[in-house]
């Protein structure tokens, strides 16, 4: 391993020119490349190679049957990280701003958020049946104490000095609120959002696999039950693309929104 | 304007540097054609405003980057790679946060392989000699910068190299510190006899630490002006920086060197 | 004094509220705090508990294993090497946010339904942030002091030794923390999706059986040795954090 590439000399590195989405290029080609070669040893024969699974995902996406598959999936998803925003952000921000809330709240949050709270999933459907409010709450469960900590979080490092400033001017309490607080907040809040997102997924997906077989956790149970592994693995691979397409927009959005204004 | 180096009465040079030039990958020239030479035992500054490569050319004396042209030269030996000739002091100091002074300063030993009890008998000795004895088993954070300075001079004392490279050590300390560390680098000098070179973007600490000082200027780097000067090793230091000619040579560098900053 | 103990006194008082709600209104799934509590002295002296918690234990603890093992040494070797961070960056990120639980159906015909499966499931949940918060680590690594060791001829093993390592702790070790936090949750997802080992055997037993209280008890037990476990590496990383700050 070279040590010699972190040393500050600007001389001893020989400039690559490759762009960085060349590097991205290569990257996907190495690993897809090494996939497609461990599929046709094959190390196992539950392990199809990469064409045989990209194939399967075409037949899926020209079939239907995955967009059927995500018209059970994506709703649920979408409402339910709808409202662990709004109760996400509703609790992490009066939270910030009321130590009583905080006090009630902010533990159980954060054991929510460090705990294994998957093992309770199940229990869901004595509640909830198997339909989709299930899934909304799994979603929920796992969203909400990401943003609402996150928002939490920001409003308490609101920038002191600014708040100092405000109070100089005489600024009133719901003035610093709703002009400093909050504003300075939105960053941090707004990343408390994708972390959601991100919990969201993890949610549904568990929801799908463990106790309401629809939607796309229920394709990939399937054909794991009928050993199409290809066909398992094209689905494994488009929720894993689909979240990391979302989580990748909602950060560039971020980035626009936010990317100037952080200190 | 630039004087020939031949001024200079004729001592042992310690280090040479060559006709040293340095243009980086991207293109950007650093350094041009510097050839300087730095006589045994003196201090010699190079000085210059940001951009002039004043610390680009102590890295290359230092072995840690290699020119693009030339050569330095220390004690008769080209060097290629850090040399056991030259010990380092940095800027900000470089110490490792997880480590005590102890192993701070004994660290330059323990990656020569020195045994353990050998070498922080020799750091405690270092230590003791830059005024920190003490503060061994301190951590740099609980430390000032002046203090943290001299465990890095301290560092640098201890693997006994003959030419001490300073990279503006004092600048990131507080301006009353800085004095006092002065004075003891010069007071600790006359105990030592290093070979030192000095790099500094101000002007009193050269006049007031040096033997000579090299003025470099920027975009490229040129050596533009040498000046030798001997009020380092006349009397205390509040009579050097009361004396008219430390005032007129401050005041003759500063003009030549205000045409760079616009 | 009082504030550390605020966040006790605030889960005494949602212990009560649990108390006293179940038992004013009946609520299937939810018996009182009090049984449940009766529940978690009766499963601790349970075999199955016993050998389950084994089971975990050893799925969680060479998942983690492997997870530092390898996640380290790569996060350094991102960290110092570009066409590495450029070729491996990509799939951290994604995989660090991406719904892992996914590939769990997948490891079981690869990996079997047993224990293997389980800890490739701990460490795919793990390894990431390890690798991630090891590169941050060595990219905070102050650069003179590299600079310090080359000027003393430090070898590229001391450097890495002695100063890479070292300056990067601080962040390997919240990177780990953060692992256990997952490494926990994929334990637990990788035995409930399989739901024939360990606590996932356990926790689907006693909701076939439909005995609540054991069910709520063993919730309560994998919580708090969650707790104890992340709180035991939080430990550790304050001890170092000290030098975090004064890079």
């Amino acid at each position: 391993m070279s040590v010699e590439a972190s040393a500050p000399s600007e001389t001893g590195r020989r400039s690559v020119s490759i762009p960085s989405w060349g590097w991205t290029l290569l990257s996907f080609a190495i690993v897809f490349g090494a996939w497609e070669v461990a599929g046709r040893v094959p190390i196992s024969l539950a392990f199809p190679p990469f064409s045989a699974v990209a194939a399967a995902l075409v037949r899926l996406i020209a079939s239907g049957e995955l967009l059927r598959a995500y018209g059970e999936t994506i709703p649920p998803l979408v409402v339910g990280v709808l409202a662990a925003a709004v109760v996400g952000i509703a609790l992490g921000v009066s939270m910030g701003l009321m130590r009583v809330l905080e006090f009630a709240f902010y533990p159980p949050l954060v054991i929510m958020q460090t705990a294994p709270v998957a093992a309770i999933i199940p229990l869901i459907t004595f509640i909830y049946g198997i339909g989709d409010l299930a899934k909304v709450v799994a979603v929920m469960i796992l969203a909400v104490p990401l943003t609402a900590l996150n928002a939490f979080a920001g409003i308490r490092n609101a920038d002191a000095r600014l708040i100092e400033m405000a109070r100089a001017f005489q600024g009133s309490t719901r003035q610093v609120v709703t002009k400093i607080i909050v504003p300075d907040a939105s960053g941090m809040i707004f990343a408390g959002l994708r972390l959601g997102v991100s919990g969201g997924f993890i949610g549904i997906v568990l929801a799908e696999l463990l106790i309401t077989p629809t939607g796309i956790g229920d394709t990939i149970s399937y054909y794991r039950s009928v050993a199409k592994y290809a066909e398992m693995y094209a689905a494994i691979v488009s929720i894993i693309a689909l979240a990391t397409v979302t989580l990748a927009l909602i950060e560039t959005a971020e980035r626009r929104l936010f990317g100037k204004t952080r200190r | 304007m630039s004087l020939p180096d031949t001024t200079v009465p004729a001592r042992e040079v310690a280090v040479k540097v060559d006709g040293v030039g340095m243009v980086y990958p991207t293109g950007t020239e650093a350094l041009r054609d510097i050839a300087v030479e730095f006589p045994r035992g003196a201090l010699v500054s190079l000085l210059g405003p940001s951009g002039c490569g004043k610390t680009t050319l102590l890295k290359i004396i230092a072995g840690l980057i290699e020119p693009t042209r030339g050569q330095v030269i220390i004690n008769g030996t080209t060097v290629h790679g850090p040399s056991p000739a030259s010990a380092f002091v940095f800027q900000d100091f470089a110490l490792m946060p997880w480590a005590t002074v102890l192993r701070n300063v004994a660290f330059g030993l323990e990656l020569r392989g020195v045994r353990k009890r050998e070498r922080e008998a020799i750091a405690r000795k270092y230590i003791a000699e830059v005024g920190l004895a003490g503060a061994e088993n301190r951590y740099p954070h609980e430390m000032s910068g002046g203090m943290r300075q001299r465990a890095g001079l301290a560092r640098a004392l201890a693997v006994d190299a003959d030419v001490l490279l300073m990279d503006e050590p004092f600048s990131a300390i507080d301006e009353q510190m800085r004095r006092k560390l002065q004075e003891d680098l010069l007071s600790l000098l006359r105990v030592e006899k290093k070979t030192v070179i000095f790099v500094t973007h101000s002007i009193e600490e050269a006049v007031y630490l040096s033997d000579r000082i090299v003025i470099l200027s920027p975009n490229p780097g040129e050596v533009s002006q040498v000046v030798d000067t001997s009020l380092a090793h006349e009397g205390d230091p509040e009579t050097i920086r009361r004396d008219p000619r430390y005032v007129a040579l401050v005041d003759e560098i500063w003009s030549g060197l205000k045409r760079y900053l616009d | 004094m009082a504030r550390r103990f605020a966040p006790l006194l605030t889960l005494i008082a949602w212990a009560l509220v649990w108390e006293v709600v179940a038992q004013s209104v009946e609520i299937s799934v939810l018996p009182p705090l009090s049984s449940v509590l009766v529940g978690v002295t009766e499963v601790v002296q349970l075999k199955s508990f016993r050998l389950a918690l084994l089971e975990t234990g050893r799925a969680f603890g060479i998942g983690m294993a492997l997870s530092v093992v390898v996640g380290v040494p790569l996060g350094v070797l991102m960290g110092v090497f570009r066409p590495a961070d450029r070729l491996l960056n990509v799939w951290a990120n994604v995989f660090i946010s991406a719904p892992l639980t996914a590939v769990v159906p997948a490891l079981m015909p690869l990996l079997g339904i047993g224990q293997t499966t389980v800890i490739a499931t701990v460490f795919l949940f793990a390894v990431w942030v390890i690798v991630l918060d090891a590169r941050e680590g060595v990219r905070k690594v102050n650069p003179s002091l590299i600079d310090m060791a080359r000027t003393h001829h430090a070898s590229r093993l001391a450097i890495f030794t002695k100063i890479l390592v070292p300056g990067a702790l601080p962040e390997v070790l919240t990177g780990i923390r953060l692992a256990v936090v997952r490494g926990v949750k994929g334990v637990i997802i990788g035995q409930i999706v399989i739901a024939l080992v360990g606590f996932g055997a356990l926790f689907d037993l006693y909701l076939q059986t439909f005995s609540m209280e054991r069910f709520w008890a063993l919730v309560i037990i994998i919580f708090v040795l969650a707790f104890l476990l992340v709180e035991g590496v939080g430990l550790i990383e304050r001890r170092v954090a000290f030098y975090a700050k004064s890079r």
